[in-house]
């Protein structure tokens, strides 16, 4: 082991069990319960901090700083550019470099807004070039996933370079990447780094993520669970393709049980409705007999695409039986109701059927067409082939709008594996403006819950317990808005009202709270080795409401069904408009409160009627709080970076 | 790959011979789109000569199944070699389709 890494983790430990001193303590000893409705938010929000504090130590804990791949470069690799509405221009920045990458591939523009301008600029370059099949047509689209799991299907590299519209690659990234599939042919994916050419020093929208792609994402890699961040990524086509194959046989697995059980209810039902129709009754009985067989051979493990095929071939002879020898049967109960929505077509001596008085016909009770409809339209849903999707076989994940880390989560849960690779590879365009970049964090912030809540990584089957802290911890901070709003509030109301969330401002608190927070920050500055982290750390306070949306728009999503209005982020970085004050005002309000409150204090310690100490906590923590919102309005004053960029290579927070 | 096509008399046989992976997928793909297109939609893969198999294989067999089941016929897998029944088994690809002893009895239930 490094020295750095004992240093790591004897911070690490240190900082758990000093937080577990002073939080046990907060719990026990020190809450006001006279103010429980301020005091309990608060030492939740600190139980909180505590988790937090306990999963960043998990990450740092087996960081793993790779040298790079053994093997040499080796396959036959597609390099797909997925693109939507961004200027053709921009593409075809992307696209030229992409050619340009020195190991033999193809290049593919996978373009989602099918402009003919962006199929004749590709054809012009010789690049390959894929829109949407005729499959797509009504159905779900499935946004990015869907445009990749489209382009899966026309090319056949076994390896796959993911790469945004804006992301230009290094001619080198190839030979950079491909030989960790050769170490190790359970590795499904290599993530390089994000890296914003148009960022400036200052950096206002905090755009760059060096802790992330950096000291965290070397964290899960050493827990074997980088995460998959949607572009400048390498994957295995043979490790998607069985993640589709798998989702297939779940798909279809549990639709023919729903189907079958539903349509075996529905026979045994109108079977016996339709008694006084003996030749409906009986098809109908046998109907329902051969279901129940069927049901109780899928139950035993017979194929899905056998037992169905068999219920489909057995209804279809029914309902021709049905058609042929009884329809004067049906002609005379149809004729009784008044109206005959089946007529004999005289040209085409078939059988046609006016939609409109089936429909009303199928609702009454006691129609017979109505049970034959009913039954068949059931029946009809017993299919293998995913009738609802454009393709059966979706690799990439599509239960998230954030289809990266929901597809390598699955990934990691069959076995497979994944490497980060710490070196810029790709240079891209961030957000110039604080509008787009609260659209982007939003969207994150909603598919990284929405994996959450419909495939929990805590209980997902195939885990390590690693990979599950590792997915676990991303998902929890996005839970840090609720417990800033007891942070903020705690301050204001101690300093206007004298409300005490604690017993007492004592020496004890000190020396508890100290120790805790020192160890904290050494260790998050240790990990950083002087990074600017600083503008992830003011944001992740800052974003407090866009944390909260998320929280609750998800939950909308996932739990009641409501759409989460879907926005693509502009990769060209330009302003959509003017500062949006419907999404700063929370913050604003904040800041006036905090400046009053620090007033009142400052005036009733003079005034005698506040304790010293708890002003001097309190002030010192409010004007922390000051400075972690204030960079909202940078951000929102900011027009895109400074026009001479510094160092638009970007090395300099990269180690080697 | 190499793709032996044998029509019968009431079904027709697909026999991929070699390594059944992305690169064989699409003319795996195109041979049957195009026995359903003359009208044969009664197909069975047969897997005996199939050494290999990977999951782009699987995925142009479930393309084929979809195919031959909107066509109203049927996709059916004959004989596959050990190394093909363990993907089959690895991706519970099993638990949808039934692997047949041979080519000829894949339609023998009807």
């Amino acid at each position: 082991m490094t020295r750095r890494m004992i240093i790591i983790r004897i911070l690490a430990v240190l900082a758990v069990l000093t937080g577990v001193n002073y939080v046990t303590w907060r719990w026990l000893e020190s809450v006001n319960w006279e103010a429980w409705w301020i005091a309990v938010p608060l030492i939740v929000a600190e139980t909180f901090s505590l988790i937090d504090t306990f999963l960043f130590a998990a990450t740092m804990w087996k960081s793993k700083e790779r040298e790079g791949p053994k093997s040499a470069p080796e396959g036959t690799v597609d390099v797909l550019i997925t693109t939507y509405n961004e200027p053709i221009e921009m593409v075809m920045k992307t696209a030229s470099a992409a050619q340009k990458i020195t190991y033999p591939h193809q290049t593919w523009i996978l373009d989602d807004g099918n402009r003919s301008e962006m199929a004749d600029a590709a054809k012009q370059a010789g690049i390959g070039y894929i829109t949407r099949s005729q499959d797509w047509k009504n159905k779900p689209r499935h946004a990015k996933a869907g445009n990749l799991n489209n382009a899966l299907f026309q090319t056949d590299g076994e390896f796959l370079l993911i790469l945004d519209a804006d992301q230009v690659p290094d001619p080198l990234i190839l030979h950079r990447t491909l030989g960790y599939f050769a170490d190790d042919p359970k590795v499904a994916l290599v993530q390089t780094p994000q890296w914003f050419v148009n960022v400036d020093e200052a950096d206002p929208l905090g755009s760059q993520a060096p802790l992330f792609y950096g000291p965290i994402q070397q964290g899960k890699d050493g827990w074997n669970a980088a995460f998959f961040c949607g572009s400048n990524a390498v994957l295995r086509r043979d490790a998607l393709m069985q993640l589709g194959i798998v989702g297939y046989v779940h798909d279809v697995q549990e639709s023919t049980r729903r189907t079958l059980r539903a349509a075996e209810k529905l026979l045994g039902r109108e079977a016996k409705r339709h008694r006084d129709v003996p030749e409906l009754s009986e098809e109908l009985r046998q109907l329902h007999a051969l279901t129940a067989d069927a049901l109780a051979d899928f139950r035993r493990g017979e194929p899905a695409a056998e037992v169905v095929y068999r219920v489909q071939e057995a209804a279809k002879a029914a309902s021709r039986r049905l058609l042929e020898n009884d329809l004067a049967t049906m002609y005379a109960d149809l004729e009784s109701l008044g109206h005959v929505p089946v007529q004999r077509d005289e040209v085409l001596g078939a059988v046609v059927i006016d939609q409109a008085s089936l429909d009303a016909l199928t609702a009454q009770e006691h129609s017979p067409l109505g049970a034959v409809e009913s039954v068949m339209a059931l029946l009809e849903q017993l299919r293998v082939d995913r009738p609802d999707e454009a393709q059966p076989v979706q690799p990439l994940a599509t239960i998230s709008i954030t289809e990266d880390m929901a597809t390598a989560m699955q990934l990691h849960s069959m076995g497979w594996r994944s490497v980060y690779h710490h070196e810029i590879l790709a240079r891209g365009l961030a957000p110039e403006d604080l509008n787009t970049m609260l659209k982007q964090r939003l969207r994150w912030a909603q598919g990284t819950l929405q994996v959450m809540l419909r495939d929990n990584p805590l209980v997902k089957k195939g885990l390590s317990a690693g990979q599950r802290l590792m997915y676990f911890g991303t998902m929890w901070s996005y839970l840090a808005g609720f417990a800033a709003l007891a942070y903020m509030a705690a301050p204001i109301l101690y300093l206007m009202l004298g409300v005490m969330p604690v017993n007492a401002w004592s020496v004890e608190f000190f020396a508890r709270f100290l120790p805790y927070f020192l160890i904290n920050q050494v260790l998050f500055i240790y990990v950083a080795r002087g990074m600017r982290t600083w503008r992830g750390q003011q944001y992740s306070l800052a974003l407090f409401p866009l944390w909260i949306k998320a929280c609750w728009t998800t939950f909308a999503n996932v739990v009641l069904g409501k759409p989460l209005g879907f926005v693509v982020t502009r990769k060209d970085g330009k302003a959509e408009g003017g500062v949006p004050w419907r999404e700063i005002w929370p913050q604003l309000t904040v800041m006036v409160l905090l400046v009053i409150s620090l007033i009142i204090g400052v005036t009733r310690v003079m005034l005698g009627t506040l304790d010293g100490t708890g002003t001097l906590i309190n002030t010192v923590w409010v004007i922390y709080i000051l400075i972690a919102l204030s960079v909202i309005i940078q951000a929102a004053r900011y027009r895109g970076p400074a026009a001479a960029l510094e160092n638009p290579e970007g090395d300099s927070w990269i180690s080697k | 790959m190499d793709l032996k096509v044998n029509t019968m008399r009431n079904y027709a046989v697909i026999a991929p011979q070699g390594r059944l992976t992305a690169v064989g997928a699409p003319s795996l793909r195109k041979a049957l789109n195009h026995l359903l297109e003359q009208g044969n939609v009664r197909i069975v893969v047969d897997l005996s000569e199939t050494a290999f198999i990977d999951s782009s294989g699987l995925g142009a067999l479930i393309g084929g199944l979809k195919a031959a089941r909107l066509a109203q016929g049927d996709l059916r897998i004959a004989a596959p070699t050990p190394a093909v029944s363990s993907v089959l088994k690895l991706t519970n690809l099993d638990k949808v389709l039934r692997a047949y002893p041979s080519a000829e009895t894949a339609y023998h239930g009807g």
